[in-house]
């Protein structure tokens, strides 16, 4: 073994995509170094601009080393929006491949097959999951009225670890690439055996390392919820959001582990000759299905529970009424995240269990439509004489429960054994689990990315824009995914670079027309934003309260202090801020102030990080000492800050006060704002009173 | 002292103990969930442990019958069930107050006990690999390297993590992070115990049986 070997392992000029796409300039080649190209623009892009603008040091003090819950919400959130921008690409790329996929297309086989790995990766891992987790965290310690996370250093960790795997992924990118066994991996295929090279390493590392944190921040989720309500919070009085995010986090909790268990498997297998999942000496590969999908079913449920919770209060908020059914709900949720965890047999029903199993998975998965049934005819019936406001998260809500149901069915129909046989892994599925994701979870995202923004940021967003986003996501969605439906019946293979059969192609093309009305749809959301941005003056919400709200959250400034609340409220009924707007105790003025400790920001997350990052882009190139470098850093400083006894600061009640009173000065100025002008500049945050409904 | 209140399971500092005893009550019951996503992590690796006993996961290798030393196995399981004994007297030595003394003489007691526990592991694991037993033999030997192992690398993290509480019991003195942090650590080491008398009911009773 030469130096070069021990110091860059098997990392050599040849992993560059940009050299390759020079020396054999096919489309496919140039798409692929393309992309590395602008993943490397964009970085440096990035730095000049924080360099130019002279951003670094309060990017550091103020964001990256803070642990407060709400700027960690607020990064996750940024993280899956660049992860999503290129999920969207990578679609529509494929969505064009198979339109012109009759004679071949302009890809090659391997990099159809990384773009759809790296498109379902990306979707699953680094858009959905920290989406769903920057709402829970920037909305849910609000909602109960908490200070912050019951572990606000091992948020920051949670949220470092979670970057570190999309940074690999990233790039995989630029340095060599990423898998094409799909987003599940399955061996043998990503065994050792058949694929020496990178790109499961790739898969591994960074699926494993943001896996950690979300366990870790499945506990704090829980944990939070469990131990820091405010006074008179009791579990019946949660705002269904934070009932979903208790569901999502005990799935978060139960279900990260096999993950863990299944990459790390996966890994020995690949690294230390193991033969867990191998064709030879024992090896069982229907070990790695089992354990993976009991990790990902259970997965998708706690993706799509947090979206309910805010399909929840996007729907009671905007109707001006109770949520109906809330109890149901609650209920609902809860049985559906146990059920979720009975039904993983479903994703290989065609891998010879034989039918009796077969058919009491079957029969499992039928039941989870029905708390999911009693949940949409809960929406429908909080709307239901209620008033309505038409405004964005609504028309998103409409959107997902027209949608929803449709992919809802399709579930069902597939649940069935015999059908699932018939229509397995052709693009059936494909559109059946894109048409649960996009109008479920996708929606609710952006639903709450419109109905929270401006309590995260101080000013609304631009009505106007969000109206044509949502119509363009919502028909985008329909005319990509609905054509998928009929091809896959008609026996179209799922994850197929090419076809021979002509009669493919008018669905092909509708299909690559929908992704090109999604790609807008993004588009105009950056739009949107950058309109916002420029015209936040006229936008501006200080009080806290655009959308009469009817939980805690809009009962404090927007955007709130780090503390949140300058006093913790006092809870005496579910829709506790509703509540007392009705009978005009809102705004209350304490008493007296009291000293308020906050932990101390720290690097420690950064450090898990850089530190993850590089450990696992080390153990990918089999870089041996960099690995362990990376290891024994992190865990170095893990247990130096244990020694750290300065890891609390005070806030002078005096200081809290005139915060306080200041805004209060606000609130009382301000002109309440009725429903109709509720999108105009006339809408300072303080909503007036809708209807005399709340008679509790 | 009797109407003490317990605010979470195991064994509570009690109130006498001021701050220490408020915030473990969120701490200890953060570190109780953690102990359960980790069980899980166990009860996937005993599953598939038991998946692989069988002719085909051996694929012709060595079995339990040829490899596993009962004899070994079971004074590592007095080993561990002491320890973890000597873990509960340090852990009243810390509620009762009874000073730094007996509770730094009981941590030690039980990290000698757990280093002779890993000892007697690793001699048992040097022993299979010379005999040709290793994890790339089979899928059999591959499951029993996955799970015995992983609690060994539990064992080593937690020893770790008892010199570091010596370190802290020295440097910080007994203050609130520190009792959360024992008390933790206690937790975590009566965890390591159950798991074990999983593994050698499972893995050596069951694969001699």
């Amino acid at each position: 073994m030469n130096l070069q070997d021990i110091a860059l392992g098997r990392l050599d000029w040849n992993a560059l995509p940009i050299l390759k796409a020079i020396e054999n300039p096919t489309a496919s080649e140039l798409i692929g170094g393309g992309a590395a190209g602008v993943v490397i623009v964009g970085g440096l892009a990035v730095v000049i601009l924080i360099t130019w603008c002279g951003w670094w040091r309060p990017l550091w003090k103020d964001w990256l080393t803070s642990v407060d819950h709400k700027r960690i919400g607020i990064m996750y959130i940024v993280l899956s929006m660049i992860m999503l921008t290129r999920g969207v690409i990578e679609g529509a790329l494929m969505r064009t491949q198979q339109a012109f996929g009759l004679d071949g297309g302009f890809l090659a086989p391997d990099h159809f097959a990384e773009l759809f790995s790296t498109h379902g990766t990306i979707m699953i891992f680094f858009v959905a999951m920290p989406f769903v987790s920057g709402f829970i965290n920037y909305i849910m310690p609000l909602q109960i009225g908490a200070r912050d996370m019951s572990f606000p250093v091992m948020n920051q960790i949670s949220l470092g670890l979670t970057a570190a795997g999309a940074a690999l992924i990233m790039i995989s990118l630029v340095i060599g690439q990423f898998s094409t066994g799909g987003w599940t991996a399955y061996p043998p295929y990503t065994g050792k055996v058949f694929n020496p090279g990178v790109g499961p390493d790739y898969w591994i590392w960074s699926v494993g390392i943001a896996g950690i944190g979300s366990t870790l921040s499945g506990i704090n989720f829980a944990v939070t919820i469990y131990k820091e309500r405010a006074p008179g919070m009791t579990l019946f009085r949660m705002p269904l959001f934070t009932w979903t995010v208790l569901c999502a986090a005990i799935i978060l909790i139960f279900a990260m582990p096999p993950l863990t268990v299944a990459t790390l498997m996966l890994a020995a297998d690949r690294y230390l000759d193991f033969h867990f999942f191998t064709n030879d000496l024992g090896g069982n590969m229907m070990n790695y299905a089992n354990l993976f999908w009991l990790f990902g079913h259970p997965e998708v449920y706690l993706l799509v529970l947090p979206a309910y919770g805010i399909f929840s209060e996007v729907i009671a908020t905007f109707s001006g009424k109770r949520l109906y059914g809330y109890a149901s709900l609650v209920y609902a949720s809860l049985a559906i995240s146990i059920l979720s965890f009975t039904v993983w047999l479903h994703h290989f029903f065609t891998m010879g269990q034989g039918a009796n199993v077969n058919i009491a998975f079957g029969i499992a998965t039928m039941f989870i439509a029905v708390p999911t049934g009693v949940k949409v005819y809960d929406w429908m019936a909080t709307m239901f004489r209620g008033r309505i406001r038409f405004s964005v998260p609504m028309l998103y809500a409409t959107g997902f429960l027209i949608l929803f149901v449709i992919g809802g069915l399709t579930g069902v129909i597939l649940a069935n054994p015999t059908i699932d046989y018939q229509v397995h892994n052709s693009v059936f599925l494909v559109a059946h689990f894109h048409n649960v994701l996009i109008p479920g979870v996708l929606f609710g995202l952006l639903a709450g990315y419109h109905y929270w923004f401006p309590k995260a940021f101080g000013f609304r967003l631009h009505e106007g824009w969000g109206f044509v986003a949502a119509t363009l996501w919502i028909v985008g969605f329909a005319v990509t995914f609905f054509p998928l439906y009929v091809l896959g019946i008609m026996g179209l293979p799922r994850r197929s670079f090419s076809y021979q059969e002509a009669a493919f192609d008018p669905f092909t093309l509708v299909a690559m027309c929908g992704a090109g009305l999604i790609l807008s749809a993004l588009a105009t959301l950056v739009i949107q934003l950058w309109v916002s941005v420029r015209g936040r003056d006229s936008l501006r919400v200080p009080v806290g309260d655009p959308w009469n709200g009817r939980t805690l959250e809009w009962a404090t400034s927007s955007p709130p202090p780090e503390y949140n609340f300058a006093v913790l409220p006092q809870v005496t009924t579910r829709d506790e801020f509703a509540m007392s707007k009705a009978n005009g105790t809102a705004f209350p003025t304490p008493d007296r102030f009291a000293d308020i400790t906050m932990p101390r920001n720290t690097a420690l997350g950064m450090i898990m990080c850089i530190g993850g990052t590089l450990f696992g882009f080390a153990l990918v190139w089999h870089i041996w000492w960099l690995a362990l470098v990376a290891l024994v850093t992190m865990l170095g400083s893990w247990v130096a800050g244990t020694f750290r006894t300065d890891r609390h600061r005070t806030i002078p009640a005096a200081q809290v006060a005139a915060t306080h009173v200041a805004w209060l000065e606000q609130v009382a100025t301000a002109t309440p704002t009725t429903r109709d002008s509720e999108a105009s500049s006339r809408n300072t945050g303080r909503a007036a009173l809708d209807l005399p409904e709340i008679s509790a | 002292m009797t109407a003490q209140t317990s605010s979470h399971p195991g064994m509570n500092l009690g109130d006498h103990h001021g701050e220490a005893h408020r915030t473990a009550e969120t701490l200890v019951f953060g570190f109780w969930v953690f102990l359960m996503s980790d069980l899980i992590i166990f009860g996937l690796m005993f599953a598939t442990y038991v998946t692989m006993l069988n002719p085909m996961g051996m694929a012709g290798g060595p079995g339990p019958k040829d490899l596993f030393d009962l004899n070994s196995a079971f004074i590592q399981t007095m080993l561990l069930l002491t320890s973890s004994f000597t873990f509960g007297m340090a852990s009243l030595a810390l509620r009762h107050e009874q000073g730094k003394g007996p509770l730094i003489l009981w941590l030690i007691v039980t990290l000698c006990l757990g280093l002779a526990f890993l000892g007697f592991e690793l001699s048992d694991f040097s022993k299979m690999l010379a005999a040709g037993a290793t994890p790339a033999r089979s899928g059999f030997l591959s499951a029993f390297f996955g799970l015995v192992p992983l609690h060994g690398l539990h064992v080593t993290a937690g020893l770790i993590w008892l010199i570091i509480m010596l370190i802290q019991i020295g440097t910080l003195g007994l203050v609130s992070p520190v009792k959360t942090r024992l008390l933790r650590l206690g937790l975590f080491w009566h965890f390591l115990d159950i798991i074990w008398i999983g593994i050698f009911s499972v893995v050596y009773l069951w694969g001699l049986a």
